[in-house]
């Protein structure tokens, strides 16, 4: 499940890239639209190959986004006097432009609309969690019982992969597609590590994201470097560091473990 | 309407396909209420999807099903389900009682969350199984009994008057077995309605009232003495007599008569 995020993540290019050969304009409805469309696509194609050909989902996954994102290339570079986009932006992103946009401005501060826009997709998607908890509990820990009690996990399912397109098309010009793949994936990664527990696993995660985004900004300024990377070199160390001093499964704490039960054993032997 | 004057569990005709190749052709039965069935065959047999496409899990190519004369959808909250061990991960960061409180998801309502009244039903279910101590562990910590037990008091949570169970007895302990059994069996007193996949074919002449024997086709369904004999269970098996005789031998060994119709 977790490199979904990553097919789809390629695979919105060919989407948004249509959308801009149509209409030719960047407005967020036509974004919206054409992210949606792109993941649908995706995330039915994966399914498509992986059952009309027995092909391992993950196998069917690498030839989906590969090939929808080789499709948005081609658009792009063939189209690229028509099409405003910028590959480069695309794939890295850029979080410094954002400033540079026009914004609008509320209680008299200028919010760029990049902000606005992320700032209402974590509200809607919060909403989303808050309502829809239980029904994406059981279906992502048992889509048998959840099919049996009546849960539409077809419903649930594809619902949450729209609500990820969603994300990353708004993730696409602050940190690009590639960093948007960290970010989704290394916050619950590294909060996993940490608790048992989903709830404070989704709890931890927004406060690692933030991290990541505090500490990155910070090291691409004195480092004088892209943002996006930053960010997520600075997540990876916060993942090491969780991975030797975390409480539970720490790789310190097994290190104490394994010393004393030598020791202990060692003072067995001599005695 | 009450569970009594109507049948838990009828099917017509069901027919169900993978990959285009059929695994279950036209079954039929009619299971009356208050009985613990099972439902025996060899592997590949289609005992499991014979369940899963009776509940919508597995969508059949024809026939149809109904639950206390019902369509499935419509009586989802009546019917309580033990999925094989083996079809979730046991990885996943929630703990036992998180477990057991997804059995009340059918009776809470939509944009809800389970109350406290949901959370008793649920410890009451988990003490029923012996696993109360254990309602704050991680799931990953439970040995494979542990975790069926904790799987029958989900099922229990359910408070259902259908229960479905895919092989809950496959590699647990034997006082995990007896425990189980035993529960199924105060159920069926109470009423409720069980059938139960099942691999052992030298337990199942006690366990069950009622046995679907299913090899593809339905061979036989009825009661346990009328079905469970020499002939019948050969025909199911496809004629593997080694096995079969075997089992004979346990059973004479046992004294528990295995009818011999020959």
């Amino acid at each position: 499940m977790a490199l979904v995020g990553d097919a789809i993540s390629h695979s919105l290019l060919p989407g948004i890239a249509i959308v801009f050969l149509i209409s030719n304009s960047r407005s967020t409805g036509l974004m919206v639209t054409g992210a949606l469309g792109a993941g649908l696509v995706t995330v039915w194609l994966i399914e498509f190959i992986h059952k009309k050909t027995r092909v391992k989902p993950d196998a069917a996954l690498g030839v989906t986004f590969t090939t929808l994102f080789s499709i948005g290339v081609i658009l792009i570079s063939v189209f690229a006097d028509k099409v405003d986009l910028d590959l480069e932006c695309v794939l890295y992103g850029e979080i410094g432009f954002i400033y540079f946009e026009d914004g609008k401005s509320i209680f008299g501060l200028e919010v760029p609309r990049p902000v606005i826009r992320m700032a209402g997709t974590l509200l809607f998607v919060t909403l989303l969690l808050v309502l829809f908890y239980k029904e994406m509990l059981v279906t992502s820990f048992d889509s048998g019982l959840a099919t049996s009690l009546g849960i539409p996990t077809g419903w649930v399912y594809y619902g949450l992969m729209m609500v990820l397109s969603l994300v990353i098309v708004f993730s696409f010009e602050s940190v690009g597609a590639i960093m948007v793949i960290a970010m989704l994936i290394m916050p619950s990664v590294t909060a996993a590590l940490l608790s048992d527990r989903l709830p404070h696993i989704l709890v931890m995660t927004v406060s690692f994201s933030s991290f990541y985004a505090l500490s990155g900004l910070h090291l691409a300024s004195w480092l004088n470097c892209s943002p996006a990377g930053a960010m997520v070199v600075s997540g990876f160390a916060l993942f090491c560091m969780v991975w030797a001093l975390s409480p539970r499964r720490g790789l310190i704490l097994l290190g104490i473990k394994k010393y004393r039960h030598k020791k202990a054993e060692q003072f067995a032997r001599e005695l | 309407m009450s569970p009594e004057n109507s049948i838990p569990l009828e099917i017509h005709d069901l027919t169900v396909a993978y990959h285009k190749k059929p695994v279950l052709y036209g079954v039929d039965m009619e299971v009356p209420a208050g009985k613990l069935v099972g439902i025996i065959g060899p592997n590949g047999a289609g005992k499991s999807t014979l369940i899963k496409s009776i509940m919508g899990l597995v969508p059949p190519s024809s026939g149809w099903v109904k639950i206390f004369g019902e369509t499935y959808r419509k009586n989802a909250k009546r019917v309580g389900y033990v999925p094989q061990r083996e079809s979730v991960d046991w990885d996943f960061p929630v703990n036992v009682m998180d477990v057991v409180l997804m059995g009340r998801f059918g009776h809470i309502g939509l944009f809800k969350r389970p109350g406290r009244k949901d959370r008793e039903i649920a410890m009451a279910c988990l003490e029923k199984v012996h696993m109360a101590p254990y309602a704050k562990r991680q799931i990953s910590n439970l040995s494979g009994g542990q975790q069926q037990r904790v799987f029958l008091a989900r099922a229990l949570a359910q408070e259902s008057d259908l229960y479905f169970l895919d092989e809950p007895f496959a590699g647990v302990d034997a006082a995990t077995e007896s425990a189980i059994i035993e529960i199924l069996t105060e159920l069926r007193d109470r009423g409720k309605t069980l059938l139960v996949v099942h691999h052992d074919l030298t337990t199942a002449k006690s366990y069950f009232d009622m046995l679907l024997l299913l090899n593809m086709r339905k061979v036989n369904f009825g009661p346990t003495e009328k079905v469970y004999t020499y002939d019948k269970l050969q025909k199911t098996y496809g004629g593997r007599l080694t096995i079969l005789s075997e089992i004979a031998e346990t059973r004479t060994k046992q004294s528990s008569d295995i009818p011999l119709e020959k």
